[in-house]
C-alpha cells in the first residue's frame, strides 16, 4: 500500500486577524465618532488658541481706551471693545488660556487625590474604607457648587483658590470611581493569582489594579473637565474665583452684565466661548465612553 | 418588611453624613488663615471690636466647646445670628428658602414636562428631524452655563422684546403680601389675580435659566430608556392587539420607561439647589443662594455657614425620599 506522500502543504489562507490592544481598538471605534471628532476639533482650535495667545492676540487684555469703550465689532476689533476699551477679542483669547489650565489642572489634582484614596479604600477595605467612604459621603452630600463656596469662603477668593476648591469637590466622585473598579477587580483570578505567588501589594496595585482602572477615569475625568471648566466660570461669575483684571470667561460675563444692551458683544462671546469648550469635552467624553468602555454606555 | 428594614438602614446611614455635614460647615469659620474676627472686620478693626466679635462666635473657647455649643444651638433650631443685621437666621432664612423653593419647584417642573415630552416625541420619531433637533438642543443644552443663559435671556426677552420682567418676585409698584412666602400660593388665598400673573412672569426666565440643564438631561435619559423599552414584547403584543399607536407610546411604554428616569430626576435636585445659586443671583431673586453669595460679600460667615448646612441638609433630605420611593417602585433595590 502506497503510503500518502507527504506533500509539502501549501499554506493555508487564513485570514489573519490582527492582534489589536484594546487601547488601539478604542482609538478606531473612536475615529469613526462623527461627534468625537468634532469634539476634539473644538478642543484641539482651543488649545491652539491658549497657546499661541501671546502672538495672535492684537492687543494686551489688561488695558484698553476709554475712548474706545463698548464700541460693536469692527475691523480692529473683531469682538468689539468692553466698559473699559479692552479689546474682546484678544481678552477672550486669553481667557482660553485660563479656563484649560483651570480645567485641566483642577480635574488632574481631583484624580490623584482621588484615585489614591479609592486604592486605600477599595484595596484594604474595612476601617479605611469606611472613613473614606464616609467623606466621600458627606462631600457629596453638598451641592459641589455649595461646596466650593465654602472652600472659597475659608481660603479667600482668587483663581488659584477657585481651581483648589474645585478640585476638592471633585475628589469623590473619582475617589468612588476606583474604589468600585478595585472592589470588582479584587474579585478576578489575575489578582488573585497575582496574590498566591506572593506578589507585593503595591505592585499589585501598580501593575494590575491601576492599569485596568485607567480606561473609567479617562472617560470621567475628560467629562470632568468641562464640569470643572463651568465651575471655575461660575466661581469667576460670582466674584469667588478669578479676579480683576484676569480675562477669566465667567468674570468676564460678571463685568460686562450691566452694559448688557450696550454692548452685548462684550457678554456673547466669552459665554459662547465656555459653552464650545464645554460641549467639547463633553462630546470627547461620550465618545471615549462608548470606545473604552462599552460597559459604560448608557 | 424589606422595605421598611431598608429605609430604617437608609435613614440610619445618614446619621454620620449629617454629624460630618456640620463639621465641615463649623469648620468654616475657624479654618481661615489667621485670625477670622481679623478676616471679617477688616485690616482697619479696632482691638475692642475684634475682642467683641470673637467673644460673639465664642472663637476662643477649645475648638471642641465651640463645636459642643454649635451642635447645641443647630439642635434646637439656633442657626446663629447675622454679623449685617443681627437678626437670627432661623427667622431671616424662611423667606429665601420660599422662593428658592419656589423657583426650584417651578424650573423642575418645567424640565420634567419638556424633557420627558421631547423625550418620548423623539424616540417615537426615531431618526426624524424633531429626533435630530432636539437632540442636537440637549446636546447644547447641558453644556451650557446657565449664568450665561439667564443673561441672555434676560437680554432678548426682558431687554430688547420686553415681554418678560427681568428681575425680583413681583411686580415692585404693586408687591405681594407675603403670607407663607410661597407668592403663587399667597397670591391665590388673597385671591388677585392680576398679581398671580405678575408672580408666574417673573418665575419663567429665571425657571427655563435653572431648568435647561435638567431638563436636557432628562430628554436624553428619556429618549434612551423609551427606545430600550419600545423593543420589548408586550409593546409589540400592544401594537398587534390595533392600539393606537398614542396609548402604546404614552400608557404602555411611558410607565416602565420612567424608571430610571425618575432616578435621574432625583439626581437633578442638587444640581437645580446649586443652580439656584447662580440663578438667583442674575435674576435678582431673593432667595438663599442669593443671601449666601451676599453674605460672601459681606463676610457675614454665620450666614454662609447657616445658609449652606440648610441647603445642604434639604438636599440630603430629598436624596433620601428619592432612594426610598425608588425602593418602593423597584423592588429589586431592597435586596442589594
Amino acid at each position: 500500500m502506497a503510503q500518502p506522500q507527504l506533500q509539502p502543504q501549501a499554506p493555508i489562507k487564513v485570514k489573519q486577524e490582527e492582534v489589536v490592544s484594546p487601547w488601539k481598538d478604542a482609538w478606531r471605534t473612536l475615529r469613526k465618532n462623527k461627534l468625537a471628532l468634532v469634539g476634539f476639533g473644538i478642543i484641539l482650535f482651543f488649545i491652539v488658541v491658549a497657546v499661541l495667545a501671546p502672538w495672535i492676540a492684537p492687543y494686551p487684555y489688561y488695558e484698553g481706551q476709554l475712548v474706545m469703550k463698548n464700541k460693536p465689532p469692527s475691523e480692529e476689533h473683531w469682538f468689539g471693545t468692553d466698559y473699559n476699551g479692552r479689546d474682546v477679542f484678544s481678552r477672550v483669547i486669553y481667557g482660553a488660556q485660563i479656563s484649560l489650565w483651570v480645567g485641566t489642572f483642577s480635574v488632574i489634582g481631583s484624580v490623584l487625590a482621588g484615585t489614591l484614596l479609592g486604592l486605600l479604600a477599595g484595596y484594604y477595605g474595612r476601617w479605611i474604607d469606611t472613613i473614606i467612604s464616609r467623606l466621600f459621603d458627606i462631600m457629596l452630600a453638598f451641592p459641589s457648587i455649595l461646596l466650593a463656596i465654602a472652600v472659597v469662603a475659608i481660603l479667600g477668593p482668587s483663581l488659584q483658590n477657585a481651581l483648589i476648591a474645585i478640585a476638592i469637590i471633585n475628589i469623590p466622585t473619582f475617589g468612588r470611581l476606583v474604589r468600585a473598579r478595585v472592589l470588582s477587580l479584587k474579585e478576578e483570578e489575575f489578582v488573585m493569582a497575582a496574590r498566591a505567588i506572593g506578589m507585593k501589594n503595591s505592585r499589585i496595585i501598580m501593575q494590575h489594579i491601576l492599569p485596568n482602572s485607567l480606561a473609567p477615569i479617562i472617560v470621567t475625568g475628560t467629562m470632568g473637565i468641562a464640569t470643572a471648566i463651568i465651575e471655575a466660570a461660575a466661581l469667576g461669575f460670582l466674584g469667588l474665583g478669578a479676579q480683576a483684571p484676569e480675562p477669566e470667561w465667567g468674570k468676564m460675563l460678571a463685568d460686562s452684565r450691566q452694559y448688557i444692551q450696550k454692548a452685548p458683544w462684550t457678554v456673547i462671546f466669552p459665554g459662547l466661548s465656555i459653552m464650545l469648550t464645554v460641549l467639547g469635552f463633553n462630546l470627547i467624553g461620550d465618545g471615549l465612553r462608548d470606545a473604552l468602555d462599552p460597559r459604560m454606555k448608557s | 418588611m424589606a422595605l421598611l428594614a431598608y429605609s430604617i438602614r437608609r435613614i440610619l446611614m445618614l446619621i454620620p453624613v449629617l454629624v460630618g455635614m456640620s463639621i465641615i460647615v463649623f469648620s468654616i469659620i475657624r479654618a481661615i488663615p489667621g485670625d477670622p474676627a481679623l478676616t471679617i472686620l477688616g485690616e482697619k478693626a479696632t482691638p475692642q471690636a475684634i475682642a467683641d466679635i470673637r467673644e460673639a462666635l465664642g472663637l476662643n473657647n477649645p475648638w471642641y466647646i465651640q463645636y459642643f455649643d454649635y451642635m447645641k444651638d443647630i439642635l434646637s433650631g439656633n442657626l446663629g445670628e447675622s454679623l449685617q443685621t443681627n437678626a437670627p437666621i432661623s427667622d431671616e432664612i424662611l423667606p429665601y428658602l420660599a422662593a428658592t423653593t419656589e423657583l426650584t419647584i417651578v424650573s423642575m417642573l418645567i424640565a420634567v414636562f419638556i424633557g420627558v415630552n421631547a423625550g418620548i416625541l423623539s424616540a417615537w420619531k426615531q431618526n426624524s428631524w424633531f429626533d435630530y433637533c432636539a437632540m442636537l438642543i440637549a446636546l447644547v443644552g447641558v453644556s451650557m452655563p446657565i449664568f450665561w443663559l439667564g443673561l441672555m435671556e434676560q437680554w432678548v426677552f426682558a431687554q430688547e422684546l420686553k415681554w418678560l420682567p427681568s428681575v425680583g418676585r413681583d411686580d415692585s409698584r404693586n408687591p405681594v403680601e407675603a403670607i407663607t412666602h410661597f407668592y403663587i400660593l399667597d397670591t391665590m388665598i388673597a385671591g388677585s389675580w392680576d398679581q398671580l400673573w405678575e408672580v408666574i412672569k417673573h418665575l419663567i426666565l429665571p425657571g427655563i435659566a435653572l431648568g435647561t440643564i435638567p431638563m436636557a438631561i432628562i430628554a436624553r435619559i428619556t429618549r434612551s430608556s423609551m427606545l430600550e423599552v419600545m423593543r420589548a414584547d408586550y409593546v409589540r403584543t400592544a401594537r398587534a392587539k390595533g392600539l393606537a399607536q398614542f396609548w402604546v407610546v404614552y400608557k404602555h411604554a411611558l410607565k416602565n420607561a420612567m424608571i430610571p428616569v425618575l432616578t435621574v430626576i432625583g439626581l437633578q435636585i442638587g444640581l437645580l439647589l446649586g443652580g439656584a445659586v447662580l440663578t438667583e443671583t442674575i435674576f435678582g431673586w431673593p432667595g438663599v443662594g442669593r443671601y449666601i453669595v451676599t453674605a460672601i460679600g459681606n463676610r457675614d460667615y454665620p450666614v454662609i455657614q447657616s445658609g449652606i448646612l440648610v441647603i445642604a441638609t434639604i438636599f440630603v433630605l430629598i436624596n433620601l425620599l428619592v432612594d426610598l420611593l425608588y425602593a418602593y417602585i423597584d423592588p429589586r433595590i431592597k435586596y442589594r
